[in-house]
C-alpha cells in the first residue's frame, strides 16, 4: 500500500469498539492501556506498570473516569494535559504520592481563572498514558481521548500543539513533598529547558499540568483516538494469547504495523549523552531474515533502524521492539544480550510528516543525517 | 578427604550424587519427587549414603536444591503473615504495600501494612526524616501482634540507612529471632518488585528453617556431619546460614543447575545446554561457565519481583512425548506419558506411540523390547526422528549468539532421542553420568553475591566507582562462602540514568569464586 499522509488509518476511528461515544475506562482496561501504551512507547516512556497500578488503585479509590472523544469537548471549554517528568528509573523506585494531580490542576486553574472541563494524555506512549488515567479518576473529570504526541517523546516541545504555536505553559509541576511551581516561558523549548532543571532539583521525578487548550484547538492540535487505540491494542494481544494466537500477526494488524525484522540480540552499546540514554543495538536475523543484520539507534526511544545503509524505519515512525515469544515490547533499559525479538514498525501521526512536523520531531532532530522515509500506511483493524 | 554431595529436587525425581575431592561421581540415585519434598530428600539421602564405595565419614559438604519455597508460594500453605513496613511517605503513597497481589496470596501474607515517613532521593538526600513519634506509634501497634517483618525504604539500595536505623529499633524491641528482611539486602532499584521479595521472604523464614533443620536432622540420623549449602536462582550457592535469612533465594533454582552440570560434566564454558526430561526439553546457553539470564522479570505464585531466571527456550518434547500421525502431518507433544512410559509406550507392551518407541526403531536407544514395535512405526520412524531433530535444532539456532557453530551438550534422562548429528553444532557432547546433571549442578556450583548501587560519576570518577563497586561484590562472595583468591568478577553492568545530572550511573557487579574447601 502507498504512503499518503492524509489517510492514516490508525488515527481515524471514531467509535469505540461497543458502538458508543463514552467508555467506562475498567481496572481491566487500565492493563490493557498499559499494554498498548508500552507498544507506542518505543523502548522509551518508561515502563507502564507503576502508572497501571497508580490508575488501578485511583480507580479503586474514586471511581473510573469517563473517556471522551474529543469532538465532545465544547469549543470553549478548557482541556489540561497531565505528564509525568522524569528519569523511568526514578519513578520506578519512588512512586508519586498520588494527590499532586490536584495540586497541579488546582494551581493551573486558579492561574488561568478556568475550570478544565477534561484531563488529556500529554504523552500516549509509556508510564505517561496511564498516569492522566489516575489524574483524571482523583479529579473527577472525564479523559479525553487523545494526546500530543501519539508515541513517546524526550522533550516537552516535541508536541504537536507546538507546530500550531500553542503554548505548554502556563505550567505547573508539583512534587511528593509538597513543592510545586508555576512556570511561564517565551517558547516550549525553554519550558523543556526549565522544567528538567527543576525536576532534578525536586527529586528526580515530578508531576506536571501543561498545555491547557480549548475544545477548539484540539481538534486539530491533538493526536485523536490514540487512547481507544492503546486500549485496542491491550485486547487484542490478550485474547491473541487467550486462544494462543499468533500475537505478532494480531499486533499488526491493529496497529497498521509493518514486520519490519525478527532476530537476537549480537551486542548493545549504550551511553550517556547530553542527558539522554543513547545507543545502539545490535540484531542478527532468524528464520526468514537469517544473514541479516540490523542495527537500531535509541535516544531513550528508538529512532532509526537500519540495514546495512538502508533504512528500515526512522523517526517519527515508531519502532518498537518485542520478545519473540510473548511480544511484550522491550524498553531500551531492558534490551538484553541474547534476547530474540521482533522488531516492528508503526507509521506516526500524520501530521509529523509534514515538513514543520518533520523539522520539529525528525531525524535531524536528534542529530541525524539520515533523511526521512516514511513507513507505509496500512489499514488497521 | 572432603566428598561433596549433591541433592536435586526435580519435578518427577530427586537425584543424589556424591563427588570425590577431584569432583570425580562415587555414587548417584534417583528417588521420587514427594508432596512434602522432605521425605523425598531423605529417602534419595539413606540411598544413596547406603551404596557401596561411600563413606559418609567423608562427605564433609551437603549441596541441596530444593523446591521448599516455591512449593510454599504455589501452595500458598506454611508462609508467616507478615507486617510490611514501607519508609518513603508522602512519596509512594498512591500504591500501598502487596496492592498487585493475587488476592487468596495477599490474604495468607498481609497482616499490616504501613506507610511512615522516611526514605532517600536517587541522589542520596532524604526524602524526609524518619519520625520518632511514628516509630514509637508503629511499636506500640506490632507489640502482641507481630509475627514477620518486612522493611523497604525508597531508594535504599543507593542509601540504607533508614532500613537499618528501623531493623535495630525493631529488633531491640522484639528480639533477634523475629523473622525480620530489609529490602535492601534482596533487590535492587524497582520499589513494589524488591518490597514483594522482601514481604516474600519474611513470610517463608520459619519454614525455610524447619525444612533445613529437617535435612540437617536427617544428615544426623545418618551419622552425616557436612557442611550445608542451598542452591539459589542464578546458579551459585549459599551457606544454610545466609539461605535461613534470605530463602527467596531458592527459588527457582532447578534450570540453572542443569545448565551447570552440563557444563561441568563436558568442561565446557561457552556451550549450549540441552535438558531433555521426560516431557519437556530445556536449551540453554552457559556464557564464561555462568547461565546465560533472561531479560524478563520473574513472577513468582503471581507476584513481581525483580529475579531473573537463566533464558531458556522450553519445548513439549522429552522421553515420554505422544507421536502422532493425522492428515495434517506427524506432531510430537506436547502432552507426554510422563512416568507411565514404562508401562504404556509400545517398547514396554503398551499401545501409545511415544518418542521413545521412535528412538528404539531408529536405532538410537536400546529400550525396552524393539521386537514390540509394529512394521508401521518402521515406516515413519526416519521422519519421526528427522522431526525430533529438526525441533532440538531450532531451539539450538533460537539461542545461539552467532552463525558460527557451537558446542552442544546433551543431557537428561530422554537426550537418547538426540542425534550426534545436529546442525548447528560444532560438535554434540554427551557426558558420562549425564542423568543426574542436575545433582552434579548443585554440588558443583560456586558461590556468588552481587551488588547493585547507583554512583554519580561527578562525584566518584568512573574508574574509582568500578572499583568501589567490585571491592563489594568480592566482599559479599567472601562473606558467602567463596575462597577468596578464587573470587573473579563474573558480570558487570553499568546503566546510566536518563535526565539526572552528575552523570548518575548503576552499576550492578557479581562476583563469583569456588567454595572455601579447607
Amino acid at each position: 500500500m502507498e504512503a499518503h499522509p492524509c489517510c492514516n488509518a490508525l488515527f481515524t476511528h471514531t467509535q469505540f469498539q461497543d458502538g458508543a461515544l463514552r467508555h467506562t475506562i475498567t481496572v481491566q482496561d487500565v492493563e490493557d492501556i498499559a499494554f498498548g501504551g508500552a507498544v507506542l512507547g518505543t523502548g522509551g516512556g518508561g515502563d507502564p506498570y507503576v502508572g497501571k497500578l497508580m490508575a488501578q488503585r485511583a480507580i479503586e479509590l474514586h471511581g473510573s473516569p469517563q473517556m471522551i472523544s474529543v469532538e465532545d469537548v465544547p469549543d470553549d471549554e478548557y482541556i489540561m494535559c497531565a505528564a509525568g517528568i522524569g528519569a523511568p528509573t526514578v519513578l520506578i523506585e519512588k512512586i508519586l504520592r498520588g494527590d499532586e494531580a490536584e495540586t497541579v490542576f488546582r494551581a493551573l486553574e486558579a492561574q488561568l481563572g478556568r475550570k478544565a472541563y477534561a484531563v488529556m494524555a500529554a504523552e500516549a506512549g509509556g508510564v505517561n498514558g496511564t498516569i492522566p488515567i489516575a489524574v483524571a479518576a482523583t479529579l473527577k473529570l472525564p479523559l479525553v481521548d487523545a494526546d500530543l504526541i501519539g508515541r513517546a517523546f524526550p522533550e516537552i516541545q516535541l508536541a504537536i500543539p507546538t507546530l500550531h504555536g500553542i503554548a505548554a505553559t502556563p505550567m505547573v509541576v508539583a512534587d511528593e513533598k509538597g513543592n510545586h511551581a508555576v512556570l511561564s516561558t517565551i517558547s516550549n523549548h525553554w519550558t523543556e529547558l526549565i522544567a528538567r532543571s527543576m525536576t532534578a532539583a525536586m527529586g528526580g521525578q515530578i508531576l506536571s499540568a501543561l498545555y491547557t487548550m480549548t475544545g477548539r484547538q484540539a481538534k486539530y492540535a491533538t493526536v485523536p483516538r490514540t487512547q481507544s487505540l492503546c486500549l485496542r491494542i491491550g485486547q487484542t494481544l490478550r485474547e491473541a494469547r487467550h486462544g494462543k494466537g499468533n500475537t505478532l500477526h494480531a499486533l499488526l494488524a491493529v496497529t497498521g504495523g509493518t514486520h519490519l525484522f525478527r532476530g537476537k540480540i549480537l551486542d548493545l552499546d549504550r551511553k550517556t549523552e547530553k542527558g539522554h540514554v543513547r545507543g545502539v543495538v545490535t540484531i542478527q536475523g532468524l528464520d526468514e531474515f537469517r544473514g541479516e543484520t540490523v542495527a537500531i539507534d535509541f535516544q531513550n526511544e528508538n529512532l532509526i533502524a537500519r540495514s546495512g545503509e538502508r533504512v528500515l524505519a526512522a523517526v517519527p515512525d515508531l519502532i518498537t521492539i518485542l520478545d519473540q515469544d510473548t511480544s511484550y515490547p522491550i524498553t531500551t533499559e531492558g534490551l538484553k544480550y541474547g534476547l530474540r525479538v521482533n522488531v516492528i514498525g508503526i507509521p506516526c501521526y500524520e501530521q509529523w510528516r509534514t515538513p514543520e512536523g518533520l523539522a520539529l520531531g525528525g531525524p535531524q532532530h536528534f542529530g541525524y543525517d539520515t533523511p526521512y522515509q516514511p513507513l507505509a500506511v496500512k489499514g488497521a483493524q | 578427604m572432603a566428598h561433596r554431595l549433591g541433592i536435586d529436587v526435580g519435578g518427577t525425581h530427586t537425584d543424589a550424587v556424591i563427588l570425590d575431592e577431584e569432583n570425580r561421581l562415587i555414587a548417584k540415585t534417583k528417588a521420587r519427587t514427594t508432596a512434602d519434598v522432605s521425605s523425598g530428600i531423605e529417602e534419595a539421602l539413606t540411598h544413596i549414603l547406603a551404596m557401596p564405595h561411600v563413606d559418609a565419614a567423608k562427605v564433609r559438604y551437603a549441596m541441596l536444591g530444593t523446591t521448599h519455597c516455591t512449593n510454599a508460594i504455589a501452595e500458598r500453605k506454611s508462609l508467616a503473615p507478615v507486617s510490611a513496613i514501607r519508609l518513603g511517605a508522602p512519596a509512594t503513597l498512591s500504591i500501598p504495600p502487596l496492592y498487585s497481589w493475587p488476592q487468596d496470596l495477599q490474604k495468607k501474607v498481609l497482616r499490616h501494612s504501613f506507610i511512615l515517613d522516611g526514605g532517600h532521593e536517587f541522589d542520596g538526600r532524604e526524602i524526609t526524616t524518619i519520625k520518632a513519634e511514628q516509630i514509637d506509634q508503629l511499636v506500640r501497634d506490632l507489640t502482641g501482634n507481630v509475627e514477620a517483618i518486612a522493611i523497604t525504604s525508597v531508594f535504599s539500595p543507593v542509601n540504607a540507612e533508614h532500613e537499618e536505623r528501623l531493623r535495630e529499633r525493631l529488633v531491640s524491641e522484639f528480639g533477634s529471632e523475629i523473622p525480620l528482611t530489609v529490602s535492601h539486602e534482596i533487590g535492587s532499584i524497582g520499589l513494589l518488585e524488591r518490597e514483594n521479595a522482601t514481604v516474600l521472604n519474611s513470610a517463608l523464614i520459619r519454614t525455610a528453617l524447619l525444612a533445613f533443620n529437617g535435612f540437617r536432622d536427617a544428615m544426623r540420623r545418618q551419622q552425616l556431619d557436612a557442611q550445608l549449602f542451598l542452591s539459589q536462582n542464578d546458579g551459585t550457592l549459599m551457606s544454610v546460614e545466609y539461605a535461613q535469612r534470605y530463602p527467596i533465594l531458592t527459588i527457582a533454582s532447578g534450570p540453572s543447575n542443569s545448565l551447570r552440570g552440563g557444563a561441568f560434566l563436558s568442561g565446557l564454558k561457552n556451550a549450549i545446554v540441552v535438558d531433555v526430561g521426560g516431557t519437556t526439553t530445556d536449551v540453554g546457553v552457559l556464557v564464561a561457565g555462568f547461565p546465560r539470564e533472561s531479560a524478563l522479570a520473574v513472577d513468582i505464585g503471581g507476584v513481581r519481583t525483580s529475579f531473573r531466571m537463566p533464558d531458556l527456550i522450553s519445548i513439549g518434547l522429552g522421553g515420554g512425548s505422544i507421536v502422532r500421525q493425522s492428515e495434517e502431518g506427524m506432531t510430537i507433544g506436547p502432552d507426554s506419558l510422563g512416568y507411565r512410559l514404562t508401562s504404556e509406550a509400545i517398547v514396554f507392551g503398551g499401545s501409545t506411540l511415544t518418542t521413545t518407541d521412535i528412538a528404539v526403531s531408529a536405532g538410537r536407544a536400546q529400550i525396552g523390547d524393539s521386537n514390540l514395535l509394529p512394521a508401521e512405526v518402521h515406516t515413519i520412524s526416519h521422519d519421526a526422528d528427522a522431526l525430533i531433530q529438526q525441533m532440538v535444532e531450532r531451539c539450538i539456532d533460537g539461542m545461539k549468539l552467532s552463525a558460527d557453530p557451537v558446542p552442544v551438550v546433551l543431557v537428561g534422562g530422554g537426550s537418547v532421542l538426540v542425534s550426534d548429528q545436529l546442525a548447528g553444532a560444532s560438535e554434540v557432547y554427551r557426558p558420562e553420568h549425564f542423568d543426574v546433571a542436575n545433582a552434579i549442578g548443585v554440588a558443583i556450583a560456586p558461590i556468588s553475591a552481587q551488588i547493585d548501587r547507583v554512583f554519580s560519576y561527578e562525584r566518584f570518577s568512573r574508574e574509582a566507582a568500578l572499583e568501589e563497586a567490585k571491592g563489594q561484590a568480592i566482599e559479599k562472595a567472601w562473606q558467602a562462602g567463596a575462597l577468596k583468591d578464587s573470587i573473579e568478577i563474573v558480570e558487570l553492568e553499568e546503566l546510566a540514568m536518563a535526565y539526572m545530572p552528575g552523570q548518575a550511573t548503576r552499576i550492578k557487579v557479581k562476583a563469583a569464586g569456588v567454595l572455601l574447601t579447607s
